[in-house]
């Protein structure tokens, strides 16, 4: 039998604030364990909460970003369970009425076509704390610095066909939630994590098969493969007859697997009701407007206004696109220079790109300012550089704090454009190379080479590559009629 | 005999210098330790740091920085977090806790310099009508000493009552500031919802619950509260609404003003002797200018089931962070994480709270929540809606604060149901939200008879003038228990 | 007329993460089906149509400023608990 794979994703998005979504702790990463715990976060006896502005304001943007409604009102809920991460016995969340509802994102599937994924909603809710399973005498420890740290929990549709389609959903929210601000993306420190809810069902069948959650996949690459395995898994238990059961899964990286969570087992009853602490919240659409003014280019406006305005293919285009700091860089590099685009985007995507990713640096940190990388290709653009020595001096900017032109001086890197000192240097090789100048005249086209490679040595690779085959051409041939 | 005189003549004499604030302390908190034994009002005495607030007051007073409140003794009731005092809410649980914060309501006394004497017994959690549900004993009332004070502010009642203090705060959710002032003859206040900040003070029923005052006058109350109330930006629910000045209108002339006598509290329940006194109530003041007009708050008959729905709903998840994990009580070396939990709440609690927690989190469970919560809310709104009616007619409510004088210690302690009756005429003010006061209305068998004036949203300046008009033509506010 | 039975009340008391010893069990049923009696009054009125009021007031939720206001008070907050190590709360090992 054809089987169909069936997902949607939860991803939780932390939201890029200084202090927490209810209280005026700090939400840094890494810190002390505990010290960012303050009385709110650890649920202390009268403590209440206040909401925070900038995660709403961020939540707006995310919603404006992937043409959703934002809901003028919507209403915090108490979710409630008890669990040692989360100190209040419940969880503030969003349930019945979301900030976020509708919305789509446009992915780029691997055949080059784009796929547009509905996004179910968008809400707000505080992170639950940390255990750590350390031995502490058999004992867990417990630290709440995540307590409290903003979320916003983006629901997909349950549109996704394949491991390789949710990847490239969550590649494409990963790179929107950077391009917006409101989170930084950095799955090592979860602040982006993804459930993905799982099914399977014979090609054509309408109905949805029993879906699967597997919970905090913590890498793009492991997304990946613990679908594979989910899927596999569930095919082969109905093959054989089972069923699939509706339960939360964790994936184990080691053995790339996925397990049944043995502390969700107990069916929960989350007791979900509005917090009393806290009002609804009013979005009103004057204050909507005001954020979408603030709001910055998006990626997919990118890439169409790359393709228009600087004559770039798809591919560069999307590839820059991709990358708000890298496309940021890009255009700053372009203002600063003559130079064609493509020569910018062959520079800037090539051998910087290529000279970052050996030192593990992102662009945003590039020891190449754009008004160096300007510098150098402003030299290649004006024919003082030949593409060859470019590279030399990019290994010299690389390295150091020196400019183009000042490298190209000290170094007499300069083109050679001379049409009187290339020739002389021409007329030299002839002389000195009689025997290949008299086999070339008996035919041996492919000499020709020979002579463009003597003359570019000679002059240390600084001779104008153009010029001296025109220049040599010439040579030979009045050198036939001599 | 400095305890006799009203806080309003303590702030005169204080100003005048007639006593120093550490007289005026030394004496109360000497009543506390000859007295408190009996009436077990107390739960913890700060005498140290209520001496040295004494002594800071002296100075400012001298120095002309003092103000006006400084000096003067105040019992707080032990749901509000103090800085370094122990605070217990009448529960084993926090029998070890020690906030390192204070309420906002305490912090705001502490500013006006007002010395805190300790902190007041109550019913675990603020659940209870009568005071016998503490982990630390009953509090007796003071009138008579084998019944209940009421409840859940009882300790807070009976210090004021038996002046061990001139003045306390209290928590009322359903009634537990109005029927305990009523069953002790003291004038006690709840506030319009978000009046006085909730920041610091326990929770029981956060939709529900607002901090208010017990005193012996509209006059005291106004002057506490006129340092308590205010908008807080540290409570989402606290209401940035100005604060009026509650002396100043005192003096206002009833004449005009509208009383409705809702036919809804004088029903079969009612003890006739109260009835009696609330008509006696009613003629005062007719002579003072009010004019009187009967009107129907339909609803009423369903606050008590929507309360015990909405109340429990809200102290199951509110109670929830109480683990043994980050403070409170721990049992003892727990098998396994399950184990510490349950174990950890069921000794911690007393059972009026786990009868409580278990029907809010039934009417929250899948399946229930419609016919329980959501029904409830849907109460909670009409019952809102006869006030708003209601007010359309009159600027106030009057009618018994509670349907019976103080009941016998261990009277109802096996009847739950019953006990929730007793705040059947207190808790629809507080589904709607309203402020409203009880004030002594006369006696019944030598016991106090309250009567309580709800007003519409924000006016307590009103009810504080309707009040002490009426305490400028009776005197039954002046009455106390004998031995006093 | 609801009542309450004793394998409710276990099931109710499991989600409040409530010990209940066997011989409180039909104590507990009794009295919260007593409670569940009065509270079923609710049922004599209709309120098809009428909004639910989640809270007294009518206004809405108020925002604070995104600034850190909150030191690090570790030690005086973990001074509350006999059960720290290294900095944190220490519990029964909790399985995933």
């Amino acid at each position: 039998m054809e089987w169909e794979t069936v997902i949607g994703l939860e991803v939780h998005a932390q939201l890029a604030t200084k202090s927490k979504i209810f209280s005026g702790a700090a939400t840094a990463y890494g810190a002390e364990p505990n010290t960012q715990a303050c009385a709110i976060d650890l649920a202390l006896p009268g403590v209440l909460p206040v909401l925070n502005r900038e995660v709403v304001i961020m939540a707006v943007k995310f919603g404006l970003s992937v043409g959703a409604e934002v809901a003028e009102r919507s209403v915090f809920a108490r979710k409630n369970y008890f669990y040692p991460d989360l100190p209040k016995g419940y969880q503030i969340s969003q349930f019945e009425l979301p900030i976020v509802k509708g919305g789509s994102l446009d992915i780029l599937l691997e055949d080059g076509s784009i796929k547009r994924v509905g996004i179910t909603r968008a809400h707000l809710e505080e992170d639950a704390g940390k255990s750590l399973h350390e031995d502490f005498n058999g004992m867990t420890g417990l630290d709440f610095n995540r307590a409290g740290t903003p979320l916003l929990e983006i629901v997909s549709e349950p549109d996704l066909r394949s491991a390789k389609e949710a990847v490239s959903y969550l590649k494409t929210l990963h790179t929107l939630v950077r391009y917006l601000e409101i989170c930084d993306g950095n799955m090592q420190e979860g602040s982006f994590r993804c459930d993905a809810n799982v099914s399977v069902r014979p090609k054509g069948q309408a109905a949805l098969g029993t879906r699967a959650e597997i919970k905090n996949v913590n890498s793009f690459r492991f997304v990946e493969k613990a679908i594979e395995y989910e899927v596999q898994r569930q095919i082969a238990l109905i093959e054989r007859g089972e069923k699939v059961k509706q339960e939360t899964r964790l994936y184990d990286s080691d053995k790339n697997e996925t397990r049944p969570m043995r502390s969700k087992e107990e069916a929960n009853d989350y007791r979900y009701f509005p917090d009393p602490d806290l009002l609804p919240l009013c979005v009103t659409s004057e204050w909507v407007e005001k954020i979408r003014q603030t709001m910055p280019e998006l990626p997919t406006q990118k890439r169409v206004r790359f393709e228009h305005q600087y004559e770039l293919s798809a591919y560069d285009a999307s590839l820059l696109a991709g990358h708000k700091a890298l496309a940021d860089y890009f255009e700053a590099v372009l203002k600063l220079t003559p130079a064609p685009a493509k020569l910018v985007v062959n520079w800037v995507m090539g051998d910087l790109a290529a000279a970052l990713n050996k030192v593990n640096l992102d662009i945003s940190k590039s020891p190449l300012s754009p008004e160096k990388m300007a510098g150098l290709l402003n030299r290649i653009h004006d024919n003082t550089l030949s593409g060859k020595l470019a590279k030399e001096v990019f290994e010299v900017l690389w390295e150091g704090n020196a400019d183009t032109d000042t490298i190209i001086k000290e170094r007499g890197l300069e083109q050679m454009t001379d049409s009187s000192e290339i020739e002389k240097i021409i007329q030299q090789i002839i002389d000195k190379n009689p025997t290949q100048l008299a086999e070339y005249q008996a035919g041996k086209d492919r000499l020709f080479a020979f002579f463009v490679g003597q003359v570019m040595k000679e002059s240390r690779g600084k001779a104008n590559p153009e010029q001296v085959n025109a220049l040599l051409k010439e040579k030979l041939k009045g050198e036939m009629n001599v | 005999m400095l305890h006799l005189k009203t806080l309003s003549e303590m702030a005169d004499d204080l100003a005048e210098k007639r006593y120093s604030a550490t007289e005026l302390v030394t004496h109360f908190l000497n009543r506390i330790q000859n007295h408190d034994s009996e009436l077990n009002a107390f739960i913890t005495v700060t005498k140290e740091q209520a001496l040295s607030t004494a002594k800071k007051a002296d100075q400012d007073r001298m120095a002309g920085t003092a103000h006006k409140l400084a000096g003067i003794p105040i019992a707080q009731k032990d749901i509000f977090c103090t800085k370094g005092i122990k605070t217990t809410c009448g529960s084993f649980m926090l029998d070890n806790f020690i906030a390192p914060y204070d309420a906002t309501l305490i912090e705001r006394c502490n500013q006006a310099g007002l010395a805190t004497l300790g902190k007041t017994n109550m019913d675990e959690f603020a659940m209870g009508s009568s005071n016998e549900n503490s982990y630390y004993g009953p509090v007796r009332n003071p009138w008579d000493v084998t019944r209940v004070p009421g409840g859940s502010s009882g300790g807070s009642a009976a210090a004021v009552a038996a002046r061990l203090a001139p003045i306390a705060t209290g928590t009322d959710t359903g009634g537990s500031i109005r029927q305990p002032a009523a069953l002790c003859n003291l004038t006690g206040l709840k506030p319009t919802y978000g009046r006085i900040s909730r920041y610091g003070m326990i929770a029981y029923a956060s939709s529900l619950d607002q901090g208010g005052l017990f005193g012996l006058s509209a006059e005291d109350l106004a002057l506490v509260l006129q340092i308590t109330a205010g908008f807080d930006e540290k409570d989402s629910t606290s209401v940035d609404h100005a604060v009026p000045d509650y002396s100043k209108t005192l003096h206002d002339s009833l004449q005009g003003v509208r009383i409705g006598i809702p036919k809804e509290y004088f029903t079969a329940g009612l003890n006739p002797q109260i009835a009696h006194c609330i008509h006696e109530a009613i003629k005062v003041y007719e002579k003072l200018g009010a004019t009187i007009k009967d009107i129907s708050l339909p609803h009423s008959d369903l606050s008590i089931p929507a309360y015990y729905v909405i109340a429990p709903a809200e102290c199951s998840s509110n109670l929830s962070r109480y683990d043994g994990i980050r403070y409170g009580h721990r049992c003892e070396n727990p098998v396994d994480l399950s184990d510490l939990y349950r174990r950890s709440r069921a000794e911690g609690f007393g059972s009026e709270v786990k009868r409580r927690i278990m029907i809010g989190t039934y009417a929250l469970s899948a399946g229930y929540y419609d016919a329980y919560y959501l029904k409830a809310q849907q109460i909670r709104q009409l019952i809102r809606q006869d006030f708003v009616e209601a007010f359309k007619e009159v600027d106030f409510i009057l009618g018994p604060t509670t349907p019976d004088t103080a009941f016998k210690l261990g009277e109802k302690t096996n009847d739950p149901i019953s006990m929730y009756l007793s705040d059947i005429y207190t808790i629809s003010v507080n589904l709607a939200g309203l402020p409203a006061i009880s004030a002594p209305a006369g006696f019944s068998d030598n016991l106090p008879v309250g009567m309580q004036l709800i007003g519409s949203d924000f006016s307590e300046a009103k009810l504080l003038n309707i009040i002490h008009q009426f305490q400028q033509h009776t005197d039954w506010h002046k009455r106390m228990p004998e031995g006093v | 007329m609801s009542s309450i039975s004793n394998e409710t009340v276990e099931k109710i008391a499991r989600l409040s993460a409530l010990a209940i010893a066997p011989e409180e069990l039909s104590m507990y049923a009794t009295q919260l089906s007593n409670i569940l009696t009065l509270v079923e009054q609710m049922n004599t009125l209709d309120t098809t149509g009428i909004e639910p009021m989640a809270h007294p007031q009518a206004t809405n939720q108020r925002l604070r400023n995104d600034c850190v206001t909150e030191p690090d008070e570790r030690k005086e907050l973990q001074s509350l608990s006999a059960f720290t190590e290294a900095g944190l709360y220490l519990v029964n090992q909790v399985i995933e």
